[in-house]
C-alpha cells in the first residue's frame, strides 16, 4: 500500500437522507441499493448504515483486495452485531482464518468423514418423505429448514443429540435467524417484535438442550462409538469436578456451529427446485443424469461424493442467483487504498455476493438461469475467483462449501430419483424475503409432490452410514 | 512446469495430496508445503488435476521454467 498520489475519499450513493442514513432502504430492499452503489460510484461508493460509513467494493479488482485482507487491517469479528444475541455473549461470531483452518483439518468437515456424512443426509431425507403420502403439498422453506436441522446438528454434533431433536428446535432456530433486522446497527436489541422472538427462542433453545442434557447426565453412552460432541461436551470439568460448559454455553456452541451451513443450504435447496421447476430442460438433464448415475443401484453415499455435472451447475446457478448471503462486511482497522480511493479506520467495508454475481462481463445473460455456464468451455464460476463468490472468496472461503455441495447433491439425489414435483403457485411468486439479513424465502412458497411412477415406498438402496 | 501455491488462499483441504501426494504435502498442517515444486513431465496429469480440484484455486502451474532456479 505504496502511496505517492493524493487518495480521494470515494462517492457517496444517493438516498439515505434520512437519520439512520441507508438503514430504512437496507432493511426494505437492500438488493436495489446495492446495485445502486455500483450503478452510480463504480466499484468502491458509499452508503451509510446509522453512525456508521459503509464503503461498498464490488468487481474483481476491489473483491479481491477485500478478500485477501488480512484480520489486522480488514476484521470480521466486529462486523455482525446481529449475530451477538443470536449465538449469545461470549460465543465469537468467527474464528481467525488460522484456527478455522484447524477446524477445517481436526472436525467434522475432514474429507474422510463426507461418505458417512453423505449416508447421514440421505437417511434423513428418507426419514422425512417417509410420512409423505404418494402426492401432496410442502411449503419449501418450512420443509427444508427441518430438514437442515437434522443433517447440520447429525454430521456436526452427532446422531445421538441428533435423535433427540424433534420440529420444536427447528421452529424455534427459525425465529432465532428471524431476529436479524438490520436495525440491530442502531440497537441489537432495540424493543421491537422479532428481536423479542429472537430472545425467546434462545431460551427456548436452552431449555431443550439442558433438558437433554438432563436426560443423559442420568444414561450415559455405552462406549465411546456412541459418543457425539454433547457427551464430550458433558464429560469436560473444572478442578472441583462441576461442569465446565452450562446449557446456555452449550446451546450457544451449537447454535454457532450450525448457523452457517442452515439458513444457507435451505434456502439454495429450495431456489435450486424452483429453479429446474422453471427450466424443465434442465430438470430433464439432471433427471437423465441421476437416472444413468444410479442406473446400477449406486448407493448415495458413494455417488454424492462424486462428480454430477448437471445437478452440480443447476446447484451454481442457484447459488449465483440468490446468494443465501448477499452483504459481507468488515471493519477497516486501519487506512488502506483501494483503486485509489481512500478508506479509513474504522469504516466498515463490504462485499456483495448479489451484485458481484450478476456483473455483465463476467457472467453474459446474467440475469438468466443458464448452468451450462458451468461447464467445459465456459467454467464461469472457475474463471472469475473474485466476482463468482457465493462461498465468499480468500481467506474467509466458507469452509463448508464441500460438505454443502456434497449436501445438496445428496438430497437431490434421493427427492429426484424417487418424487417429481411442481410448483403450485404462479412462478414468479416465489421470491426471498430480504427484511431481515439472513435471507430467506418469502412464505407461501408451496410445491406439489408426486411419487414417481414404478418406485415403491421405501424401496431405497441408500446404505448405512459408515465412518 | 513450475507449481505455485498463493498462501492468502490455501484453506488445507488437502485434495492436492490426495491428487498428486510426491508433489503436496498436507500431512498435520494446516497449508499445503509444495514437496517438489518443478515436477517432471509424467506428473502433469496429476498435477493439473490437483491445480483444477483446489476448492480454493490456491494453485497455479507455470509454464516457464526459469533459467534461474534460486530466484
Amino acid at each position: 500500500m505504496t502511496v505517492a498520489l493524493e487518495r480521494r475519499e470515494p462517492p457517496r450513493v444517493s438516498g439515505g437522507t434520512g437519520e439512520n442514513g441507508h438503514l430504512e432502504e437496507l432493511r426494505v430492499d437492500p438488493i436495489a441499493l446495492l446495485t445502486r452503489v455500483r450503478a452510480e460510484c463504480g466499484e468502491v461508493g458509499v452508503f451509510r448504515l446509522a453512525d456508521r460509513e459503509v464503503v461498498l467494493l464490488t468487481g474483481a479488482e476491489a473483491n479481491e483486495v477485500f478478500f485477501r485482507a488480512p484480520e489486522e487491517i480488514l476484521d470480521q469479528a466486529e462486523a455482525y452485531p446481529f449475530m451477538t444475541p443470536v449465538f449469545g455473549e461470549g460465543v465469537v461470531f468467527d474464528a481467525p482464518p488460522e484456527r478455522r483452518r484447524e477446524m477445517l483439518h481436526n472436525q467434522a468437515l475432514r474429507d474422510k468423514f463426507m461418505r458417512g456424512h453423505a449416508a447421514t443426509i440421505a437417511a434423513e431425507v428418507e426419514g422425512m418423505v417417509a410420512g409423505w403420502a404418494d402426492s401432496g403439498e410442502i411449503d419449501l422453506l418450512d420443509w427444508f429448514a427441518e430438514l437442515t436441522i437434522y443433517t447440520s446438528s447429525a454430521c456436526l454434533i452427532g446422531k445421538r443429540f441428533r435423535d433427540q431433536l424433534d420440529k420444536r428446535f427447528a421452529e424455534l432456530y427459525h425465529d432465532l435467524e428471524q431476529g436479524t433486522d438490520a436495525i440491530a446497527y442502531v440497537d441489537p436489541y432495540a424493543p421491537i417484535e422479532s428481536f423479542r422472538r429472537r430472545d425467546a427462542a434462545r431460551r427456548g433453545l436452552v431449555t431443550l438442550v439442558e433438558g437433554i442434557m438432563e436426560r443423559r447426565a442420568g444414561a450415559p453412552p455405552s462406549g465411546d462409538d456412541q459418543r457425539d460432541l454433547l457427551d464430550v461436551l458433558m464429560s469436560i470439568t473444572e478442578e472441583d469436578g462441576s461442569p465446565r460448559f452450562s446449557p446456555d454455553t452449550v446451546t450457544g456452541m451449537f447454535i454457532s456451529m450450525m448457523f452457517a451451513g442452515h439458513h444457507t443450504t435451505s434456502g439454495t435447496a429450495a431456489w435450486t427446485l424452483i429453479e429446474l421447476l422453471r427450466h424443465p430442460d434442465e430438470l430433464d438433464a439432471v433427471d437423465v443424469e441421476l437416472a444413468e448415475l444410479y442406473a446400477e443401484g449406486a448407493e448415495v453415499s458413494y455417488q454424492a461424493l462424486r462428480a454430477m455435472p448437471h445437478l452440480e451447475s443447476a446447484i451454481k446457478e442457484a447459488l449465483r442467483l440468490h446468494p443465501p448471503l448477499i452483504l459481507l462486511l468488515r471493519v477497516a482497522k486501519e487506512d488502506l487504498e483501494v483503486d485509489g480511493f481512500l478508506i479509513k479506520a474504522g469504516q466498515m467495508v463490504g462485499t456483495s455476493p448479489a451484485v458481484s454475481n450478476r456483473i455483465t462481463p463476467d457472467f453474459p445473460d446474467a440475469d438468466d438461469f443458464q448452468p451450462s455456464r458451468y461447464l467445459v468451455p465456459r467454467e464461469e464460476d472457475r474463471s472469475n475467483p473474485w466476482t463468482w463468490i457465493p462461498f465468499g472468496a480468500g481467506r474467509h472461503r466458507c469452509v463448508g462449501a464441500a460438505f454443502a455441495m456434497m449436501q445438496l447433491k445428496a438430497i437431490f439425489s434421493v427427492l429426484l430419483l424417487e418424487w417429481e414435483f411442481e410448483l403450485a403457485q404462479p412462478s414468479d411468486t416465489y421470491r426471498n424475503d430480504h427484511s431481515k439479513m439472513v435471507v430467506q424465502l418469502e412464505q407461501p412458497c408451496l410445491v406439489r409432490y408426486r411419487r414417481k411412477a414404478g418406485r415403491k415406498p421405501a424401496g431405497y438402496a441408500g446404505g448405512e452410514p459408515s465412518a | 512446469m513450475r507449481v505455485v501455491v498463493d498462501p492468502d488462499l490455501c484453506q488445507g483441504h488437502g485434495v492436492c495430496e490426495s491428487e498428486a501426494p510426491t508433489v503436496f504435502e498436507l500431512g498435520k498442517n494446516t497449508t499445503v508445503t509444495i514437496l517438489d515444486p518443478t515436477p517432471g513431465e509424467e506428473l502433469r496429469g496429476a498435477v493439473e488435476a490437483a491445480v483444477r480440484f483446489c476448492p480454493t484455486a490456491a494453485l497455479h502451474i507455470n509454464e516457464e521454467l526459469h533459467i534461474n532456479e534460486e530466484e
